[in-house]
């Protein structure tokens, strides 16, 4: 990379050491995520228990909740907060003094709070549900490892494009705050579509049969479904290309629509504070 | 003045100020709404899909959501005051001047808010409770009222007396720990399903330690007329949510042991 790109490498390099840095926070995070994974396991497997047909195996179901509980900071559902106390202060003007594509920057910044944050929760919840459940003889309720070497390659390029798609959702988010002066309204209405759509909160296969073409499509389960369902085995082959080619093309949609809603925002940019 | 009288001033007091911001209460109710009404949804996608859980079916599920919905919001609408206790009363040595009045520490803190907001998340698990009402057929005498009230309260009382312990914790670790949230929003997303489906040590701990499934699983079952799926007497599982008010008085307790070893921070 060329010395265009150092800024953005400085700025992703300082988040991400700035971010290791909590790690109480993210002990109690795993904490509220065992718990929670547990819960939902013994759901799922309730609910499989006395199905005639389902569109997931319980082994598949259960890896999909377990890295779900793991990787649930990956999810975009709010905005920078110190970006936003910058727009409510006015500071937000210096980031247009900067020689710099705001966007790219704040791109940067998005991609080091969507890997120092997940990593930190990510490894202890693997661990735990991985290497401690299966250790303890409870196998069936843990996390199994990748459904062979391909899926393990192909689950690889998808969480790369995961937090590429993650980051650019982020970064609109980022610049909806400019644009509505507060992080509240989008942070609202975003939590809860991420949840859903994203397969967080109920497997998208699982979801009725007439949902699943507006499942496949729409941006959001390329942060979850795609991956994880690689990971099990439930997408190969054609299937997982085209998954992770729908992944790639809304990485790319968004990228444009976060640049032209930023470039309109900025040039008509009011700022308060004093 | 007595206490009752002194608490309703606190709270109208409370009520009125936080009526000055009409559009703030709306919205934040409003999202109080949504909120647990995601957890619904997600209720409502499984059952469209696999129709059962373990023979229960959606209206008697939709019961337990309801109940321990309501008792939910009714905690969290009055004790806000312990929720916050770490950051605005220890941390800040505020507690001190709770100690100098001449009133208990426990009525003053839950007269510090009504979280009057929290009506949101009432009026969710209520539908959630009229949906039930409507698809079971069950008759809704006053005997069911009675047992569902009763429900409630113990419900209520066992989410205040964790979040009284949440509150004493922090006269040790000065900040509120979160891990609390495990029990109340992760309590509420145990008990909005039926008991039985879960793994026995986990049914254990939600009947002896934390008696999240003693307050709803059990009476709610008898009102639905699978008394069976209980494992124990009707009139036992009937008496089971008095064991919320057990669990408060002891969190109580262990409060007051709590306050005798406060130190303040001096700030």
């Amino acid at each position: 990379m060329g010395a265009w790109a150092r800024p953005y490498r400085a700025v992703f390099r300082a988040r991400f050491h700035l971010l290791v840095q909590y790690r109480a926070a993210a002990l109690a995070g795993f904490a509220t995520q065992c718990w929670w994974g547990a819960i939902k396991v013994m759901v799922f497997a309730a609910f499989l228990r006395g199905a005639v047909a389902s569109p997931m195996t319980l082994r598949e179901a259960v890896d999909y909740i377990w890295l779900g509980q793991a990787f649930l900071t990956l999810l975009p559902w709010t905005a920078d907060p110190e970006l936003a106390r910058m727009v409510r202060t006015g500071d937000v003007a210096y980031e247009r003094l900067r020689p710099l594509d705001t966007y790219a920057f704040w791109y940067a910044r998005a991609v080091a709070r969507r890997t120092a944050t997940p990593l930190l929760r990510a490894i202890p919840m693997v661990l735990t549900a991985g290497v401690l459940l299966p250790l303890a003889g409870l196998g069936t309720w843990g996390l199994a490892g990748p459904d062979g070497a391909p899926a393990a390659a192909l689950f690889a390029v998808s969480m790369v494009i995961c937090v590429a798609l993650s980051s650019a959702f982020s970064t609109l988010l980022d610049t909806m705050v400019v644009a509505l002066l507060s992080e509240r309204g989008v942070n609202t209405i975003m939590g809860p579509l991420a949840i859903v759509f994203s397969g967080n909160l109920v497997p998208l296969p699982l979801l009725l049969d007439w949902l699943q073409p507006l499942m496949r499509y729409q941006p959001f389960a390329g942060l979850l479904d795609t991956p994880f369902r690689i990971y099990s085995g439930h997408l190969r082959g054609l299937d997982a290309a085209a998954a992770l080619g729908r992944q790639a093309f809304w990485v790319v949609a968004l990228v444009l629509v976060g640049r032209l809603l930023m470039g309109r925002v900025m040039s008509r940019l009011q700022t308060q504070g004093g | 003045m007595n206490a009752i009288r002194l608490y309703g001033r606190y709270i109208s007091a409370s009520f009125r100020s936080q009526m000055q911001y009409p559009g703030s209460f709306l919205l934040t109710s409003a999202g109080a709404f949504v909120a647990p009404g995601i957890d619904f949804i997600a209720v409502w996608a499984l059952f469209s899909r696999f129709r059962q859980i373990e023979g229960w079916q959606f209206g008697e599920v939709a019961l337990f959501y309801g109940v321990i919905g309501v008792a939910f919001a009714v905690a969290d609408g009055l004790t806000r005051g312990f929720d916050i206790f770490g950051e605005e009363f220890v941390k800040t040595g505020d507690f001190d001047r709770l100690l100098v009045r001449p009133r208990s520490t426990v009525l003053q803190l839950l007269g510090y808010e009504l979280r009057a907001t929290r009506i949101g998340r009432l009026v969710q698990a209520a539908l959630a409770w009229a949906l039930a009402v409507h698809l079971t057929g069950i008759a809704w005498t006053w005997r069911v009222w009675a047992i569902l009230m009763f429900a409630v309260a113990g419900g209520a009382a066992l989410f205040a007396g964790i979040l009284v312990l949440q509150a004493t914790l922090a006269f040790w670790t000065v900040e509120s720990l979160e891990i609390a949230n495990t029990l109340t929003y992760g309590g509420v997303e145990a008990a909005q399903y039926p008991l039985d489906i879960y793994a026995r040590w986990f049914r254990n701990f939600l009947t002896f330690v934390v008696p999240l499934g003693c307050v709803s699983f059990f009476p709610v079952a008898v009102v639905l007329g699978r008394a069976d799926r209980t494992g124990v007497a009707p009139a036992l599982a009937l008496l089971a949510p008095s064991l919320g008010f057990v669990f408060f008085g002891v969190s109580l307790w262990i409060w007051r042991f709590g306050v005798r070893h406060y130190t303040s921070t001096g700030s």
